[in-house]
């Protein structure tokens, strides 16, 4: 019983990261047909800069790390805002296989650049995790920073949900999507609406990787296995969905966490066997538009 | 006996009633030009006929046996071959290669991955028979995305030909063409289809087109058939005059 | 978008075939005329030559984008590291041939489920499926030797008549050059009769045009399953012969980047053209070995070159020769 709760616990907590890198990459996919392959990069990018920030905090009045977590989100945001038109609006015309390529060089780049910057040994910022200390459930301890990580990540959804939904700039968005001629037609300055749109999923990207870093830290590599992973939760809750990538990152968050639980050789392969299937015989995904 | 017939044929897009309960028969060795207005059903009607999606109720016989279910590939062995409106041509392939692929294909080589393509002579010097009577001979290594759009609609309905069809269809062979070009390209296809006896099923919009090379028009609207006759009943036929724009006055052939 | 083999327009086929002998030639001569170091690094160039012609079926040939083909070149090493361990073959002919026959399999089953689809999701399948070959290489640690792989030492040819003892570095320049030179070469024939066979032509159709192709009456799945076959052999192939080359095998050869690196190099010599990838293969084999050595940021290297690659030379190196070319004999 009292696993049980840990296990749901770390589900929703593994789930909110996961749903912040897939958001991203499926409202980028949603509106601009592009699919990053450097986006797994751009979280550890995330997690790196909030990582740096915190470390170089060190052991200031404890307020101020708090305000720092969300560097990591507006850093990669920015370098987003600066990616889209430099590298891909030229591709938008040309073959998809192009843009695998193009993204997949600046997965390379960024790989090193975050090398360059932070060194190649993994950081732990601890900092904010120690200050928030752990409660105690049923008997067992547990971080109370997890519990922000979660409430972080069902608020990113919620404020998702009501942007696209329910604002202005949201309904361009999916108008865009749904037909990007028609809409340049109406007088909406699409490449505006690339460039926002890029950054937000960028945003999303680094959020998941800053408000994580506390916990799981950083380190060489991590981007391309997030990549995998977001990937994977896309297929099964389909491409260029938000509710998709809600319920596909819930679904993968237990598969893995019960997968590490009771099956641990070979959770990553049924993982992957999964997503193979589901891309088989539903392709679109649980929510996705064939 | 009719080469091919459909029964009680549907395809419905949602609410629109593309092809609605058509019965439709041509005859073996007749050109039948099927005409209509925008949205009337004669794209689709020939989609299903040639295979490439299923209907949503009905049968279709072909050489008295039943294709209904059949793919696309067991369609075109069967004998049913077909052009499209958009020229759909293999654009980086070679006017030659375009339709040596048609060739290769029907004979069921297309697997064969031991011997140089180039190197088949029979095939080559079919093929080259081929674009001799369409008027492409001239045009063998050019690339078909550099051919004038003329040659580009010639070059798809020779390479349906090359597979030896037994019933053609095609799908507006003269759109997007100027109209002193449409007489020699009509004039080609049609000696090419009476010399070798093949039934054409052909989608047109241009009357003067249709009255000239026809010798029996289906005229469908809305999903169903209108009218179907020679040239002269439908030249005659008033509801067929209202109901198409632009066929109040056709030009004498 | 010209984007094929400018070569038969260019040289015609004496000029290419004496072109072919000229480096065919040159092939043979060249340990003699420079350290072994430099002949082992070849070897290594011309064995990726043929994982990326291998690869390049089913790109530049058929359209379709794999990003998992480190599964098939991981197969056939692994295949010769386990049929050195556990049942103790030593003859580079044999290893070769379970190589082959192992990646024809996985190709095989791994085609099958692939070849519904296409374009994203078909890259993303053959991703997919190539991390749980990952997966299980890194976990099944006491049948694959885990992270830490295994040893593959260096086996004897030709049944046995030149041995595989003695001085490494002189049989890895020598005999084992000699070895992988012909199955380069036997390899690069097969493939290039492939692509000018019918069946090379209906890749190529189905390529451009895959609904005209189901009408002109090609059987456009099975197409491509045979083609996602005869890629995934190949690559196999290569992998075979890397892995005495290499000595070790370990799950990084089945880790995805490796399957960038392939798509890297073939994109590098082009991939609209049948000799871009092998070109590709050798030039960024030494790219990457003097990138390594100079510094510790070669992924910024290879990623920069990429981008700069695709932005400005989509027709990587051949194609782009090929076409300046082109139009130097236009102005002449």
């Amino acid at each position: 019983m009292v696993t049980l709760a840990i296990q749901v616990l770390n589900s929703f907590y593994y789930a909110s990261s996961l749903f912040l890198i897939a958001c991203g990459l499926s409202l980028i996919y949603g509106v601009m047909r592009i699919v990053n392959l450097a986006h797994g990069s751009l979280y550890a990018l995330g997690a790196y800069v909030t990582a740096g920030a915190v470390l170089l905090a060190g052991t200031q009045p404890s307020g101020l790390v708090f305000l720092l977590l969300p560097a990591g989100a507006f850093a990669v945001a920015g370098a987003g805002a600066i990616l889209e038109p430099s590298l891909l609006r030229p591709l938008y015309t040309r073959a998809e296989e192009y843009q695998l390529l193009v993204t997949f060089g600046l997965l390379l780049i960024l790989e090193d650049v975050m090398r360059f910057f932070w060194g190649a040994l993994p950081l732990f910022p601890s900092t904010p995790a120690d200050l928030l200390g752990s409660s105690s459930i049923l008997g067992t301890t547990y971080p109370n920073y997890n519990f922000l990580v979660i409430a972080v990540g069902f608020l990113a959804a919620a404020l998702m949900w009501g942007f696209v939904y329910k604002t202005r700039f949201g309904v361009i968005l999916r108008a865009t999507s749904q037909d990007m001629r028609m809409t340049s037609a109406l007088g909406v300055n699409v490449k505006r609406v690339y460039v926002l749109a890029f950054a937000i999923g960028c945003f999303m990207a680094g959020l998941g990787g800053a408000i994580t870093v506390p916990i799981t830290g950083a380190a060489m590599g991590m981007g391309v296995d997030a990549l995998v992973l977001a990937f994977v939760v896309v297929v099964i809750g389909g491409l260029g969905s938000l509710e998709g990538a809600l319920v596909g990152a819930i679904i993968v968050g237990f598969f893995r966490t019960l997968g590490i639980n009771f099956f641990p050789e070979v959770e990553l392969a049924a993982l992957y066997l999964v997503a193979a299937v589901i891309l088989l015989v539903r392709p679109a995904g649980l929510f996705g538009r064939p | 006996m009719s080469l091919l017939a459909t029964t009680e044929l549907r395809k419905y897009f949602g609410d629109v009633r593309a092809v609605d309960r058509v019965d439709f028969a041509v005859r073996e060795g007749e050109v039948l030009a099927l005409i209509g207005s925008n949205g009337a059903g004669k794209t689709t009607l020939v989609n299903l006929i040639s295979g490439l999606f299923p209907p949503d109720g009905g049968r279709i016989v072909f050489r008295a046996a039943d294709v209904t279910s059949l793919s696309v590939y067991e369609r075109i062995r069967a004998g049913i071959a077909r052009s499209f409106q958009l020229v759909n041509l293999f654009d980086q392939l070679s006017t030659l290669d375009n339709i040596t692929l048609a060739i290769f294909a029907r004979e069921g080589k297309t697997r064969s991955l031991g011997s140089l393509a180039e190197r088949d002579a029979g095939v080559r010097d079919e093929a080259l028979t081929i674009l001799q009577q369409f008027g492409l001979r001239d045009k063998t290594d050019i690339w078909a995305g550099n051919l004038a759009q003329g040659e580009r609609k010639l070059l798809d309905v020779a390479v349906a030909y090359a597979l030896r069809p037994r019933l053609l269809l095609l799908d507006e062979p003269t759109s997007g063409v100027s109209t002193r070009e449409k007489t020699p390209i009509m004039d080609t296809i049609t000696s090419v289809v009476r010399a070798e006896g093949i039934t054409a099923v052909i989608i047109e919009h241009d009357m003067d087109v249709v009255f000239k090379y026809s010798e029996r028009i289906v005229v469908m609207h809305e999903g169903k058939i209108l009218a179907d006759g020679t040239p002269d009943e439908i030249r005659s036929n008033p509801v067929v005059g209202t109901t198409l724009l632009g066929t109040s006055a056709p030009a004498e052939a | 978008m010209s984007t094929v083999d400018p070569s038969p327009v260019l040289f015609g086929l004496t000029g290419r075939l004496r072109g072919a002998a000229f480096a065919v030639v040159l092939l043979l001569v060249l340990p003699w005329l420079i350290p072994p170091y430099q002949t082992i690094l070849l070897s290594y160039g011309l064995i990726f030559g043929i994982a990326a012609l291998g690869f390049n079926i089913l790109l530049g040939y058929t359209g379709l984008l794999s990003f998992g083909h480190s599964a098939y070149f991981a197969v056939g090493a692994y295949a010769v590291a386990f049929l050195v361990k556990y049942l103790h073959v030593t003859s580079m002919e044999l290893s070769l041939l379970g190589g082959i026959i192992a990646s024809t399999i996985i190709s095989g089953l791994f085609g099958a489920v692939c070849v519904r689809h296409t374009r994203i999701f078909f890259a993303v399948l053959t991703l997919a499926l190539s991390q749980v070959l990952w997966s299980l290489a890194l976990k099944f640690y006491w049948v694959t030797g885990g992270s830490d792989g295994l040893r593959v030492p260096t086996p004897s040819l030709l049944g046995g008549l030149i041995p595989g003892t003695g001085d490494k570095v002189l049989f890895l320049s020598r005999p084992y050059y000699y070895f992988v030179l012909v199955v380069f070469l036997a390899s690069v024939a097969i493939l290039w009769v492939i692509v000018n066979s019918p069946f090379g032509k209906a890749l190529q159709a189905i390529r451009d045009n895959e609904t005209r192709a189901e009408f002109v009456g090609i059987q456009v799945r099975r197409c491509r399953w045979l083609a996602f076959l005869i890629s995934g052999t190949f690559t196999g192939l290569s992998g075979a012969l890397w892995a005495p080359l290499n000595g070790l095998v370990t799950p990084d050869v089945v880790y995805w980047p490796f399957s960038g690196r392939i798509v890297f190099l073939t994109v590098l010599g082009g991939f609209r053209t049948f000799t871009g990838p092998i070109v590709g293969a050798v030039v960024f084999n030494y790219l990457e070995t003097y990138a390594v050595a100079t510094t510790v940021y070669w992924q910024f290297v290879l990623g920069a070159v990429l981008v700069i690659l695709v932005m400005t030379m989509p027709a990587g190196i051949v194609g782009t020769v090929g076409r300046l070319a082109l139009r130097i004999k236009r102005v002449t």
